[in-house]
């Protein structure tokens, strides 16, 4: 493994999952923190505003530690992606640049006064805190995926002396169609991770009989927010990304569903394991004609086989694309299910008897983070082997100084401090919902 | 009109010095830590002085970060990987600050508090030591190939360059001492009590190193990069720089009975060293020992109507951080208290 490349894809990848482990969760309950306190600023809302105080908790830890971990990243497009970095000053650097501006600062001032505000501010002020923090999040979300949607569809940009990226059409480039697809549904898959935790604590809650009021109020927003954010994961948004793929990337979506040779009538693979060697899919189950009908909205479309294109364009780990692909997918479809069992039987007044499911709902949150994981694999892993499709291959972008060594040491070092960060995360959150909701403790 | 590199150039720099000094304060106050601050409540309060500030102060580095890699990515591109292994040390170092600074008052148990008391003294002990000998490279040269990057071992060794050496060390100590004694004077301005009275007499040996090790790194700059030096003459923001220094070395000096005006004067010490820096490095951005090597600001940039362009966002958007740093400094004015358990850091 003397080719550093492998080493600074599997840090950046490390490093980046680990980060997304924490903003995904912030995001959507910097949402459902801002409706806690909305509802809770009206008359008769003082569960809501014990909901808030506790989650703004849950919140202040996942955020710090998104925070810290979210450091990293930046400096890894010098240090590891030096000739990546080198071209695209204007299409990435100058987004990251405004991140920092527009909205690092803003989460950065009304952090604290979210966390340890609350009886400084008074109601009002302290809601403008957690708006603030939702509208930073949120805005920091838009303009990273708006950055990936360049990587991911390069639209608007010219090219200048020595390959640099040039923003031609500004217009094109900030309203790349990929951007506002990969944004909708990113956003509500991290609301899927939040309501998921949410409904969890409230259904740990409940089966060891504690703080049941509490309990009650985090499993109806819970699973409301849950079966919204569920379906609209699916449809529109995870369709229309879907659609996008198809169109721009017909490789990725061919080595997503393991399809080798074109055709009409194309199905849709749920079983199956992807033979790379023999061009084949193995013990393959499938549903003929959706794939063509989800790609292209009709049945009989063609949709190509990865033999249509040149290996050297294939993405380069397509066992793991489709896998990806598939673990998102089908956990996605799961949690359909899940959430709108939990709002049935809510609805019909079951839930709270039917113990079997309000456990399956307290073990439930970790799904999601696998989805959203699996989700950003599918994304990256198919725009392989470019870094900017079509354009900037992944071997082309790495450090030409950097060797493997010195990668190798700091991936390792990067492990060590995440585990020691992860144990100590883990413990605190725990303390915190085992404690319950409320007033905090020492 | 100034080229439009130029203006670039002059706003990572801006926005470099503000992270300097801002966070430069929390650096400080974490060396300072482990030895002014003897009972937790102490701590505590040397954690309430700049707990609330850090995460904003450290975001001028994310901006600036953001800055260099759009308007002179080839320059951030050459550094960043050729000094691979300090820049993840040094985020590896801030990963650690924020962690320490952040997690230690959820727990009460004593263990926990003093381990992470000692991460977060190890870590803000680490950035200034780290970042000095950074900018002490930039002063030297580093091996510039003609491709445009260059590889630096970590030790100078048998005549090869590294990323410490004697200079370079000597930087590091120069930045060291300086955020400690800075860290001095926020700390005075912003605590009372028996721990303030402690760092209220560290304050003056602090100061006085800083101004020596200042004098001696002049001195061995001179020797180590003339052409530098030489610049100073014809670079009217240098002898502004100049100015800042000596008049910010003889406020903390001559009013260090008081609180505010040495910090002032620290602030004023700090920025006037880097502008110096930055006026006599121009306009080279990144100085190759061949000099015939070296990256220009001018040919490290951007292409210029894109960061004329740019300039509609980066003016607002640097307005909008002081305002927010005009308003979080407002909101935690005069002096801190340590926080109870569960009510701050």
């Amino acid at each position: 493994m003397a080719d550093p490349l492998a080493w600074h894809r599997l840090q950046f990848a490390f490093t980046i999952v680990y980060h997304y482990l924490f903003p995904q969760l912030t995001m959507g309950l910097a949402l459902i923190i801002v409706l806690l306190k909305a509802r809770a600023l009206r008359p008769g809302g003082e569960a809501y505003a014990t909901a808030a105080r506790f989650w703004v908790r849950i919140f202040g830890l996942n955020f710090v530690v998104g925070v810290v971990t979210g450091i990293p990243m930046e400096f890894q497009f010098g240090t590891n992606w030096a000739r990546f970095s080198a071209v695209t000053g204007e299409v990435v650097g100058q987004l990251l640049a405004i991140e920092g501006l527009f909205a690092f600062f803003l989460e950065s001032s009304f952090l604290a006064m979210l966390v340890w505000g609350e009886k400084k501010l008074g109601p009002k002020k302290h809601f403008a805190a957690a708006l603030a923090l939702f509208v930073g999040s949120w805005m920091s979300g838009v303009i990273i995926i708006t950055t990936n949607a360049f990587m991911q569809n390069p639209v608007g940009y010219g090219r200048g002396p020595d390959g640099v990226f040039v923003i031609q059409d500004l217009g094109a480039y900030l309203f790349n169609p990929w951007a506002l697809a990969q944004f909708a549904h990113n956003q509500m898959a991290s609301l899927v991770t939040a309501s998921f935790v949410v409904t969890a604590v409230g259904a740990f809650w409940f089966l060891g009989g504690a703080h049941l009021e509490q309990a009650r109020l985090n499993l109806k927003v819970g699973t409301g927010l849950g079966l919204l954010a569920s379906v609209l994961v699916a449809f529109p948004t995870g369709d229309l990304q879907a659609k996008l793929v198809a169109h721009h990337q017909p490789a990725a979506l061919a080595a997503m569903e393991g399809r080798f040779e074109s055709g009409t009538r194309a199905e849709i693979h749920l079983l199956g394991q992807p033979n790379v060697k023999e061009r084949k899919l193995d013990n393959p189950i499938g549903v003929p004609m959706v794939l063509s009908f989800l790609a292209f909205g009709r049945f009989n479309a063609e949709v190509k086989g990865l033999n249509e294109f040149p290996e050297a364009d294939w993405p380069d780990n397509i066992e793991l694309l489709y896998y990806s692909f598939h673990v998102m997918v089908g956990l996605g479809t799961l949690f359909i299910g899940l959430m709108g069992l939990a709002v049935l039987f809510r609805w019909r007044g079951w839930l709270e008897k039917t113990r079997p499911l309000l456990w399956a709902l307290m073990l439930a949150f970790p799904f999601p983070y696998i989805a959203n994981t699996a989700g950003w694999m599918t994304a990256e892993l198919g725009r392989q082997p470019w870094l900017v499709y079509g354009l900037l291959r992944t071997a082309d972008g790495a450090s030409p100084t950097v060797h493997a060594g010195s990668t190798l040491f700091t991936l390792i070092g990067f492990c060590g401090l995440y585990l020691v960060l992860g144990l100590a995360f883990l413990f605190l959150v725990g303390r915190e919902v085992t404690h319950g909701p409320e007033a905090a403790h020492a | 009109m100034p080229e439009i590199s130029t203006v670039w150039f002059w706003l990572v720099a801006l926005l470099l010095t503000a992270w300097a000094v801002l966070d430069g304060f929390d650096f400080g106050a974490g060396i300072l830590h482990r030895f002014v601050a003897r009972t937790d409540s102490e701590r505590r309060e040397v954690l309430g002085a700049i707990g609330p500030v850090f995460d904003g102060n450290e975001v001028w580095l994310i901006a600036a970060g953001g800055s260099l890699y759009f308007a002179f990515p080839r320059l951030m591109a050459a550094a960043f990987s050729g000094f691979y292994l300090p820049m993840i040390f040094v985020v590896w170092a801030l990963l650690l600050r924020g962690v320490s600074l952040e997690l230690r008052s959820h727990v009460t148990n004593s263990l926990w508090r003093s381990f992470f008391d000692t991460t977060f003294g190890v870590s803000s002990f680490a950035v200034p030591l780290l970042m000095g000998a950074l900018l002490g490279n930039l002063v030297r040269g580093v091996p510039l190939r003609e491709d445009g990057y260059f590889e630096l071992g970590l030790f100078a060794a048998g005549g090869d360059l590294g990323v410490l050496d004697g200079y370079t060390f000597l930087c590091a100590l120069l930045v060291l001492t300086t955020l400690a004694a800075h860290g001095a004077n926020w700390l005075v301005w912003k605590t009372q009590g028996p721990m303030h009275q402690r760092v209220r007499s560290l304050r003056l040996p602090l100061w006085l190193g800083s101004c020596s090790l200042w004098l001696l790194t002049t001195f061995v700059t001179w020797r180590v990069a003339p052409d530098v030096i030489a610049r100073f003459p014809q670079r009217p923001l240098a002898w502004l720089g100049l100015v800042l220094v000596l008049g910010g070395l003889t406020t903390v000096f001559l009013k260090r009975k008081e609180e505010l005006a040495p910090f002032a004067g620290g602030v004023a010490f700090i920025v006037g060293c880097l502008v110096m820096t930055a006026a006599c490095l121009f306009p080279v951005a990144l100085r190759a020992n061949e000099a015939a090597l070296s990256l220009s600001v001018a040919s490290a940039a951007t292409g210029a109507s894109a960061m004329k362009g740019a300039l509609l966002w980066a003016g607002p958007g640097v307005l909008l951080a002081a305002g927010y740093l005009w308003w979080v400094l407002r909101h935690f004015r005069g002096k801190v208290t340590a926080a109870r358990d569960g009510e701050g850091y």
